[in-house]
């Protein structure tokens, strides 16, 4: 009853047949994504698609200056709010955290960073919209806020980790004082690794949408005021996808490529400084 | 005594280093041959390619020729995998399958071959431990994990997965040195007992164990095979002044 | 450890100084996660007070959804949060441990990295654009090519029944695979990657075939951190809003058919909560926001527990 060897290789082959076509089952709707994105986004965007506003419906042209500009605006103060506290955060972990309650912070930020954005923006909306009567590019900020606080918490003391202990006791023992030791030794060794995480978190936030519905809202036109809703890319990208009409289709599929740009050099930033740090 | 194993003119290359160079020897049946020389000399390049495991690293290329009672193991067409069901391989670290119990890693290789009825399966579980003198101390507890097992008791059950193959040659790669002294001794006994069914090739850093288990003593340096021949004359009036020189513990 | 004793020494010296405060900060910042987590369910619980009081375990079993009559039942949410994640998984999860496999044990190197990090990219694009994707080119393709297949050749089940509307359960559970699919198969080539290769050559050595190696020692050692990466997959798929928002139909009803429309519990969120029409319909929407919080935390710690042990069992070194 020996099952003959040509059996087992026929089912070897059959299996690694299966395996393959699986990667480009994988492959192939990623790749049509990607020329929809470039095929439509090159043939949609121009120079006004950079310097104007979203026209009324029924006119042509116009642009998403204002939601680059939005989005631009809350992402520097998201990450103003974001990086510190994940990085100082990440400081305590590395540093001073006794092993129970360093495993159930970083516990609850892996946690954290798996619950779904909208979450988030519906608690940035009860938290900032309501008592301050009103949508504003603040409570957006704040919801993009909370969720790059555990990726970068969470890549940036992976890099602390990896600093050699013999470094900081070189430091601590000419008598450096342990937090001069942490922000110019420690940190500054891991930098380019802690680089990577916040362009990676910066990446994350930066195609957030759900967060923005109900915090930022949202705005056809120019606004300054951090008080007042706020245009954001990904929201106008969702509205004019949805939207019946030809034209604002197309300035979706403009953003969309301008997005997905900014987006891979984030990542390839990311990985650029990954690279030297691996050196 | 009839050569089961031979290897003519046996090259191997990782990328741009030669590893093993123009090594001709043969391997005698039912008798134990040690594999000795400095680390780095090639030694478990050589044993690893008795059984075509370099066709694993793409970088691997092996020349010459091996040739297994009488034909050559790396000739077209040849299938590593029957190769390997006919030569089996003891690991330096233990590696039973974690996730599978006692009984299910022993029955592990067996199994490919197509379905096995229970009682069949039985028999084979028992007399492979039983031939690793693993039987008594496992046999209440065949379904538990074999991660549950000490070191050398892993090694054990190992070695009665690679038997319960029923293979031809056994090549075992530095097979104790992971192991306290006891459960080397148990391994070296064992061996002692394999070699009345099976050609056994043991590639060993201590000098002691190769004197002690081995009928044939082959020494390597640098990729090359300087020496080989009967034990008791290598350890004693070897012909060459480098193989002297290692057994006395002057270099290596 | 050296460092706490540093540290304690210079208190004593000098009392307050740039340690201590140091410390304060870095502790303040990090207990802050706890801090979110904990007000995050505080906030959706509070504000989803009123419709729990209202409407008790009938929230959970009610099919109306009813802002001006005051009524609210979230079943058709919880059914099409559901269907719609566990199909998306059960076709995602095949295909990503097919390419992990590929990717770690069959491609060349090279040519593994190179998929693997297309892959890598492609789970960094943003759901907005998969919805864009889903909405514009998708739908359109589903709603004259693959559904009136469906219709005409498997008209006879439940699940293939009614009129081709293009944006369906269908759509959703296809851009719902699409999505996850990258983040399954980059956990799990990790976790593959992490099978020792000692393992790998225990089965060859028997005389395994690559295939046989795969399921004999590749696929048991991993099992653990894949059922971790399909969780954290299942997580993704749950909460989910925006390309599913833009593909699904957005209509409220339970229904077998895979081509009629349905809603998900953060699709309904997404498009009502900003302009709820009273206190009760934001509470009722506050309340599936607070079922979608708790479903998520459980997937994710699930996971994450799961992920973590086999991250153990690798820095633990051996075996």
């Amino acid at each position: 009853m020996m099952r003959s060897v040509a059996l087992r290789k026929t089912k070897n082959l059959l299996m690694t047949a299966l395996m393959v076509a699986a990667t480009l089952t994988v492959l192939v709707p990623l790749a049509l994504i990607f020329v929809h994105i470039v095929k439509m986004g090159l043939s949609s965007v121009n120079l006004d698609f950079f310097t104007q506003i979203p026209k009324p419906t029924g006119e042509t042209g116009g642009g998403m200056a204002n939601g680059m500009a939005g989005s631009a605006v809350m992402i520097a103060m998201a990450s103003a709010i974001g990086i510190p506290i994940g990085i100082f955060g990440a400081i305590y972990l590395a540093e001073y955290g006794g092993s129970r309650i360093s495993t159930v912070i970083r516990f609850a930020a892996d946690v954290l960073s798996g619950i779904p954005s909208i979450i988030t923006g519906m608690v940035a909306y009860s938290l900032l919209v309501v008592p301050m009567k009103g949508f504003s590019a603040l409570a957006g900020s704040v919801a993009l806020a909370l969720i790059m606080i555990p990726i970068v918490l969470r890549t940036t003391e992976e890099q602390l980790k990896m600093v050699p202990g013999t470094l900081r006791e070189a430091s601590l023992a000419l008598g450096v004082p342990l937090w001069r030791t942490s922000l110019k030794v420690t940190l500054r060794s891991a930098l380019t690794g802690v680089m990577t995480g916040i362009l990676l978190s910066i990446a994350r936030v930066a195609g957030e949408t759900a967060p923005l519905l109900f915090t930022a809202l949202g705005n056809q036109f120019w606004s300054s005021k951090l008080t007042e809703p706020m245009a954001a890319m990904p929201l106008q990208i969702f509205n004019f996808a949805i939207s019946p009409y030809e034209d604002w289709h197309r300035l979706a599929w403009a953003g969309a490529l301008v997005l997905v740009t900014v987006m891979f050099t984030l990542s390839l930033a990311a990985r650029y400084f990954g690279r030297t740090r691996e050196r | 005594m009839t050569t089961k194993v031979k290897l003519e003119n046996l090259n191997v290359h990782f990328g741009n280093t030669h590893a093993v160079k123009d090594v001709s020897i043969d391997f005698p049946e039912n008798s134990v041959t040690a594999i000795i020389g400095p680390s780095g000399c090639g030694k478990s390049t050589v044993l690893r390619s008795i059984n075509r495991m370099h066709d694993l690293a793409p970088s691997a290329r092996v020349t010459g020729k091996i040739i297994l009672d009488d034909a050559d193991i790396y000739d077209k067409g040849v299938d590593p995998v029957s190769i390997r069901r006919r030569v089996g391989m003891v690991f330096q670290k233990p590696n039973p399958f974690p996730a599978m119990s006692i009984y299910d890693n022993v029955i592990a290789g067996y199994k490919l071959n197509g379905k096995v009825n229970r009682s069949e399966a039985d028999g084979i579980v028992e007399s492979s431990l039983k031939r690793v003198a693993l039987w008594d101390e496992v046999k209440d507890r065949l379904k538990t994990s074999a991660m549950e097992l000490s070191g050398g008791q892993q090694q054990r059950l190992c070695i009665a997965r690679t038997i319960a193959v029923k293979p031809e040659v056994i090549l075992m790669d530095e097979p104790a040195s992971a192991l306290d002294p006891l459960s080397t001794l148990k391994i070296e006994e064992l061996i002692e007992e394999l070699k009345e069914k099976y050609t056994i090739i043991i590639v060993t850093h201590n000098m002691q164990q190769a004197a002690r288990v081995s009928d044939f003593t082959a020494f390597f340096y640098l990729g090359e095979l300087v020496e080989c021949g009967e034990t008791r004359k290598i350890f004693t009036t070897p012909d060459k002044k480098q193989t002297e020189d290692y057994i006395t513990g002057r270099f290596g | 450890m050296p460092p706490e004793a540093t540290s304690q020494k210079w208190n004593i010296k000098t009392g307050l100084n740039g340690d201590f405060i140091f410390k304060g900060i870095t502790v303040v910042f990090a207990f802050s996660i706890l801090a979110i987590l904990l007000i995050m369910v505080y906030e959706m619980a509070g504000e989803s007070l009123p419709a729990m009081k209202k409407f008790g375990w009938r929230f959970i079993t009610g099919q109306d959804w009813d802002a001006v009559q005051g009524t609210f039942g979230a079943l058709p949410y919880l059914w099409g949060s559901v269907v719609s994640s566990v199909l998306a998984l059960l076709l995602a999860t095949p295909l990503s441990i097919g390419s992990a496999v590929f990717i770690t044990e069959i491609a060349p190197k090279k040519f593994g990295g190179v998929i693997a990090a297309l892959v890598e990219l492609l789970a960094a694009i943003p759901s907005v654009i998969y919805g864009l994707w889903g909405v514009l080119v998708m739908a359109p393709w589903l709603q004259q090519t693959v559904q009136p297949f469906l219709i005409d050749h498997f008209g006879f089940l439940p699940f293939f029944q009614g009129a081709p509307y293009g944006v369906s359960m269908l759509a959703a559970v296809f851009i719902l695979m699409i999505m996850v699919v990258p983040i399954i198969t980059s956990i799990t080539k990790e976790v593959l990657l992490a099978v020792p290769q000692s393992q790998k050559e225990a089965a060859i050595a028997l005389g395994a075939t690559r295939w046989e190696m795969i399921r004999m020692a590749v696929l048991p050692y991993g099992r653990s951190g894949i059922l971790g990466a399909v969780i954290l997959g299942l997580g993704r798929a749950v909460g989910e809003t925006m390309a599913v928002t833009m593909v699904i139909g957005n209509t409220p009803q339970i229904s077998l058919s895979l081509l009629s429309p349905a809603y998900t519990m953060p699709s309904v969120i997404a498009n009502e909560f900003a302009e709820a029409s009273s206190k009760l319909h934001s509470a009722a929407l506050m309340e599936i926001g607070l079922i979608l919080l708790a479903v998520t935390l459980v997937i994710n710690a699930l996971a994450r527990l799961l992920l973590w042990s086999v991250t153990r069992k690798q820095s633990g070194g051996g075996l």
